[in-house]
């Protein structure tokens, strides 16, 4: 396999042993996702031969580590780049000195990322010749980001890099974590275990339990899975990607095209032609038969029935829909369920009644 | 003050004897206390108890087995003799090895304490920086290391400036090779020479008094000093 991160790791630890065989895409955000102490932090940390798991690391056809062959290359060999939970500034260096200690360390020839370009990046070209003392914990953060980056690494590891900040910083952060997903081409493995972080930020989700991997896959269909526990959260919801269309300046309201067909949400600051990220909680997404009958919901998308699993409550169950290739989760009671007599594979209306905008 | 020229040899002496001394520790030490702060060996108390002897043990009873060791039938002066190195008791290179082993715990503790207070993190982020364990070594723990090693430079010199059984015993009493600042005030003493041991005794006061000012005043030596012990 010659594209791609393939990781198969095998590690005891105190309570469960870390089972991972995972085939990743080479390119975008990948999000360990998870409860603490799932193995998420672990996982990483082999990847990065911090710590040793038997198995096999490979990114995009670079060997990291392969056991059949006793290739096990130590940390300060793999072409990576690590943020940690807290920043790990070396307080003894000032904050130029930090970004400088990886970028001094690699040859010139391998420098793809320029100094210029992540300091800008992250918007800390004031902070240079500050000592690490005086940041706050989000500069400290963005520096600490862009310390990894400027070792031009071949992946990006990010441990819960927003863990450790309120949630003031956590904002603060965020925009410039989703420019790196949008401008940077290295692929990136985010551990999280906040819903939130990984729907702005991921595209593939990794779903981690007691050191198993529960599934794989991209995050919109692992959202509108069934059987997941992601589907039995109060916040379920899914991420759609999206391509600002048009705005209607009378009425204030800006298109987003979809799959197929389109939404409308309030008029948002975006160029026509952009992409959007947005997010649909299954709570926000009801059913009608067809959509003959009036009502003041405005976006409406034809759908198709896909399944139904339960919910948490008693009185509720979830549907998942697929409305033109764009799955959407809805949760309803079991009465409404029963009196409009809902199949699997019946052609129904999905009605949302709110789209968050996201990032 | 009325100090004689013996005096001051004997100052010179010691100031000699402790500057090479606390170069030494910092060699030696330095491996040893980055061992005892990182290694999982089960061999760990074991080489943590044996640096500290010297902290317990009366330095008569470390001068004497280190006499016997260096004598003319001790396994160690055997090898000096074959080396044709001759006999270290009695001499300035016996005394600087016998003071490294009286001093080496004041010097490993307060460095193995840094490196331990440092933790695993900034060298695992060096790693992840492309820095090799002896890049790092050298450009990430030592530094942040800095106060554990100030304390233990200090502690070491002054401790070898202070000694006085372990001299006796190895080195005796002889002007100008061995005779240090602690034996000839026993010396004045001895003579009843309570004017010029006053001189030199006051000193030393006032000497370790102000390395223990520098010390506290420095920041982070303090907890580099209390935690050791």
């Amino acid at each position: 396999m010659s594209g791609g991160l393939d990781l198969r790791c095998r590690l005891p630890l105190a309570d469960f042993a870390l089972e991972a065989d995972l085939s990743l895409p080479g390119r975008g955000v990948t999000a360990l996702f998870g409860p603490s102490g799932s193995g998420k932090t672990t996982l990483l940390r082999c990847v990065a031969g911090l710590a040793r798991a038997a198995g096999r690391v490979e990114i995009n056809g670079e060997c990291w580590q392969d056991d059949a062959r006793r290739i096990f290359l130590p940390t300060h060999q793999r072409a990576l780049g690590y943020v940690f939970q807290e920043a790990s500034l070396f307080a003894h260096l000032s904050v130029k000195a930090n970004l400088e200690f990886g970028l001094k360390r690699i040859a010139p020839a391998e420098r793809k990322v320029g100094w210029d370009a992540a300091l800008e990046l992250l918007g800390i070209g004031h902070l240079l010749e500050r000592g690490t003392g005086a940041l706050s914990g989000g500069e400290r953060q963005r520096v600490a980001i862009a310390r990894a980056l400027l070792t031009s690494p071949r992946l990006l590891l990010m441990d819960e890099p927003l863990a450790a900040l309120d949630a003031r910083r956590k904002q603060e952060i965020l925009p410039y974590l989703e420019r790196l997903h949008d401008e940077l081409a290295i692929p990136i493995l985010y551990v999280s275990h906040s819903p939130d972080e990984v729907a702005r930020l991921a595209d593939h989700l990794v779903l981690l339990e007691q050191g198993r991997v529960l599934a794989s896959g991209p995050i919109a269909e692992l959202q509108a899975r069934l059987d997941l526990p992601l589907a039995l959260d109060e916040d379920a919801a899914v991420v759609v990607e999206a391509q600002v269309l048009e705005h209607d300046e009378a009425y204030a309201l800006t298109r987003l095209g979809l799959a197929r067909g389109s939404i409308q949400v309030t008029r948002k600051p975006l160029a026509v032609g952009a992409r959007a990220r947005i997010k649909i909680q299954a709570r926000d997404v009801s059913i009608a038969l067809s959509a003959d009958n009036p009502s003041s919901i405005v976006n409406r998308l034809p759908a198709r029935i896909r399944g139904f699993g339960e919910a948490v409550h008693p009185a509720q169950c979830l549907v998942s829909l697929d409305a033109g290739g764009t799955l959407l989760l809805a949760r309803i009671t079991r009465l409404s369920r029963d009196q409009l007599d809902l199949r699997e594979g019946m052609e129904v209306v999905a009605q949302i009644k709110s789209v968050a905008l996201l990032g | 003050m009325v100090l004689t020229p013996d005096d001051w040899m004997a100052v010179r002496l010691t100031l000699e004897l402790a500057s090479l001394v606390t170069v030494l520790l910092l060699l030696v030490g330095t491996p040893i206390a980055w061992w005892l702060a990182t290694t999982r060996s089960r061999f760990r108390n074991v080489v943590g108890a044996i640096v500290a002897l010297p902290i317990v043990l009366p330095p008569t009873v470390l001068g004497f087995y280190l006499l016997i060791l260096m004598g003319p039938n001790g396994p160690v002066g055997q090898i000096t003799h074959w080396l044709g190195l001759g006999r270290l008791p009695f001499t300035f290179a016996g005394l600087v090895i016998a003071s490294v082993f009286y001093s080496l715990p004041f010097v490993v503790q307060p460095i193995q304490n840094a490196f331990m207070s440092m933790g695993a993190r900034p060298l695992e982020v060096a790693a992840t920086l492309r820095a090799s364990p002896w890049d790092s070594f050298v450009h990430v723990a030592l530094p942040l290391a800095r106060p554990g090693f100030i304390t233990a430079a200090v502690l070491g010199f002054a401790h070898t400036v202070g000694e006085f059984g372990v001299v006796l015993m190895i080195g005796g009493n002889i002007p100008g090779k061995t005779q240090v600042l602690s034996v000839q005030i026993y010396n004045h003493v001895e003579a009843i020479e309570y004017a010029q041991a006053h001189g030199l005794a006051a000193g030393l006061v006032v000497f370790s008094f102000l390395v223990l000012l520098a010390l506290y005043s420095v920041g982070g030596a303090r907890n580099t000093l209390g935690a050791g012990r």
